[in-house]
């Protein structure tokens, strides 16, 4: 009886959260799924015909004159430097989100909400603001390349800005509070003692970190690293504008489709696949999480 | 939905309160624009006139303008779609007739803005204001001839590495045309090959493909620029060293139009508004506000000196005419999909 009726709670406790998903998630996937098998209208939208040329077209190049199909790997070269990017930032974010939250986390409780504050504070600005100070900071004639030549350490500008080193950097920038807040939460928790009990056991830094300190981050770092990745990948601010529009990523590429090149249903279909992608890394994520969780108990 | 009654409530609110327009209001005209685009005073003054209370919404670019249109979310009774879009609104039956060409006021408009490939008899839509794409170079460094497209596709050793290129496919795509002598709205893949190839040997030298150009041109970060008219007129003012070029081979013009879309609510008030813009006087607020020729005849009297004579707005008399591009079939648009997609990766 009692279930019952906490079950009954909990289902209406849930029904906001998931009428929100239903109508604002799992529809507009639908009708991107649905798009993506359509022909394209001639000045954008779509013709209710049933068609896959939106996805031969990620793998093949139709010729004009003959209609032959050739392997081409335009379309597969900017889904693998998303990913590229997208695992660089991420890979920067934990480089620079651990020690990070490992500060905040063992600063006294009163220091920490204003540590957590700080590293908040300059995301209260909008991204394209954020996106755009960065270029002025890292451009040619910014700040950095002008002190640096005025002190005499360089002759010439760095190349800093329009590049995929600068889209690289935008991007970790822009997701890094994703990282160091899980961490954060994780490091949190963690039981110093355990850490005085590893070194009372011999074990050496090494040894307390590996066996002691990064199986209670975990949590955190597939936290973290999935905030930054996911994001990461369908970003198109930081190519557009770090990196001189000059190399696109997906997210350029869809929403081209859906400007200038008037192709919603391929549009679609790339947005598909990136989604589709990203399912896969989160199912592949959780799986192994679900793994180290029965390890360790 | 909520938000925009919230909105409407509060203008009606502001209307009561002054009593005299609230009075006076012979209903709405819901303008739908790019920002900064509609004159304030042009707007008091119709408002003035006509005793209708204007409501100004504005968008950031014309696919999210015909996106809107299309699911059917409207409510607005004047848009400002350019040359390209409007052909696209005539032929998806997106637009209200409402013969432009017999209004008492279309006496005024330029022959040349008569007979546009967008609306041949004028039919659907007025002028509203026009300008060119062309490029700017800064004067102090780069020497020599630069009234040709060699100054960004064959560049000088000191502009190399400092050119920067719109971020638009159909811009930069047609000006490379332009520099091989080949036609625009090209679906030949040979010529586009051409065109591919031109590009990824021009992209060596390009610092950044962007559309806020007055920035890195007063910055100094590049030297030549693709550019608007009307950014590059913005950008002499903060550096005089700046020039912007009519090249010989040619150069791209666009024209933004009045226009009314289908279903509109207020039609007699966006009638009223098209032809009260047509007006000489008014159409000069444009020009004046927005900084950017109209296509009225007679207006030049009432534009501010400084714009008049600006060489931005009137492009020297050896100039090439400025070439309007309709929108290119789906097999050249597919096309310069791909050359882009090629060039950027």
């Amino acid at each position: 009886m009692k279930v019952h009726g906490h079950t009954r709670l909990a289902a209406l406790l849930l029904s906001p959260a998931l009428a929100i998903i239903a109508v604002f998630m799992i529809v507009p996937i639908g009708i991107t799924t649905l798009y993506s098998f359509l022909e394209p209208a001639r000045y954008g939208g779509v013709i209710w015909e049933f068609s896959t040329d939106a996805y031969v077209r990620l793998l093949f190049e139709r010729d004009i004159f003959d209609d032959t199909l050739s392997f081409s790997t335009d379309y597969i070269r900017i889904f693998v430097r998303s990913l590229v990017q997208a695992g660089v930032a991420t890979l920067l974010c934990l480089l620079i989100g651990i020690p990070t939250a490992w500060f905040i986390a063992t600063r006294p409780d009163r220091q920490k909400t204003l540590w957590l504050m700080l590293v908040t504070v300059p995301y209260w600005v909008n991204l394209l603001v954020r996106t755009i100070a960065m270029l002025l900071i890292l451009r040619d004639e910014g700040p950095i390349n002008d002190s640096l030549q005025a002190i005499g350490l360089t002759s010439g500008p760095l190349p800093l800005s329009y590049n995929n080193f600068a889209v690289g950097l935008g991007l970790a920038y822009s997701f890094l509070p994703f990282m160091i807040l899980p961490l954060y939460a994780a490091i949190e928790r963690f039981d110093f003692s355990l850490l005085e009990a590893a070194y009372d056991l011999h074990a050496n830094r090494w040894k307390a970190f590996v066996g002691v300190v990064l199986p209670i981050l975990r949590p955190g770092v597939v936290a973290g690293s999935l905030l930054v990745f996911i994001p990461g990948i369908g970003a198109f601010l930081a190519p557009d504008i770090l990196g001189g529009g000059k190399t696109i990523m997906i997210g350029n590429l869809i929403g081209q489709q859906f400007q200038g090149s008037r192709n919603w249903p391929f549009g679609a279909a790339l947005s598909t696949v990136l989604m589709t992608l990203t399912l896969i890394a989160l199912m592949w994520s959780a799986r192994r999480a679900a793994k180290a969780g029965t390890e360790v108990v | 939905m909520i938000l925009k009654n919230l909105t409407r409530m509060a203008i009606l609110a502001l209307g009561t309160s002054t009593l005299a327009s609230a009075a006076a209001a012979e209903g709405d005209l819901y303008i739908y624009s790019w920002g900064e685009y509609t004159p304030p005073d042009l707007v008091e003054k119709f408002e003035a006139e006509f005793g209708v209370d204007v409501h100004i919404d504005t968008y950031d670019s014309m696919e999210t303008m015909i996106s809107k249109l299309r699911a059917g979310a409207g409510g607005y009774d004047i848009i400002v779609p350019g040359d390209g879009t409007m052909q696209i609104l005539i032929a998806e039956n997106m637009v209200e007739q409402i013969d432009v060409h017999a209004m008492p006021n279309f006496e005024h408009v330029d022959e040349r803005w008569r007979e546009v490939y967008w609306d041949p008899e004028r039919e659907f839509s007025a002028p509203w204001a026009w300008g060119s794409t062309a490029f700017v170079v800064d004067t102090e460094i780069v020497t020599g001839d630069i009234d040709t497209l060699a100054v960004l596709f064959d560049p000088s050793d000191e502009v190399k590495g400092k050119i920067n290129m719109l971020r638009d496919i159909n811009d930069v795509i047609n000006m490379a045309l332009r520099y091989l002598d080949l036609p625009r709205c090209n679906d030949n893949p040979a010529d586009m090959k051409k065109v591919l190839a031109l590009l990824e040997t021009q992209k060596e030298w390009v610092k950044s493909f962007d559309s806020e150009t007055k920035e890195p041109l007063v910055s100094g970060e590049a030297v030549v620029s693709m550019s608007w008219n009307g950014y590059a007129m913005r950008a002499r003012d903060e550096k005089p060293s700046l020039r912007y070029v009519y090249p010989k081979e040619g150069f791209t013009g666009w024209m933004d139009n009045l226009a009314v879309p289908k279903g509109a609510q207020n039609i007699e008030n966006a009638k009223d508004f098209i032809n009260f813009v047509m007006a000489p006087e008014n159409a000069a607020m444009i020009t004046n506000y927005a900084r950017y020729s109209n296509g009225i005849k007679g207006s030049e009297a009432f534009v501010d000196a400084d714009l008049s004579g600006a060489p931005e707005m009137t492009p020297p008399a050896d100039a090439p005419a400025p070439e309007f591009i309709p929108t290119c079939s789906p097999e050249s648009t597919e096309l310069y999909d791909r050359v882009w997609t090629k060039l950027m990766n």
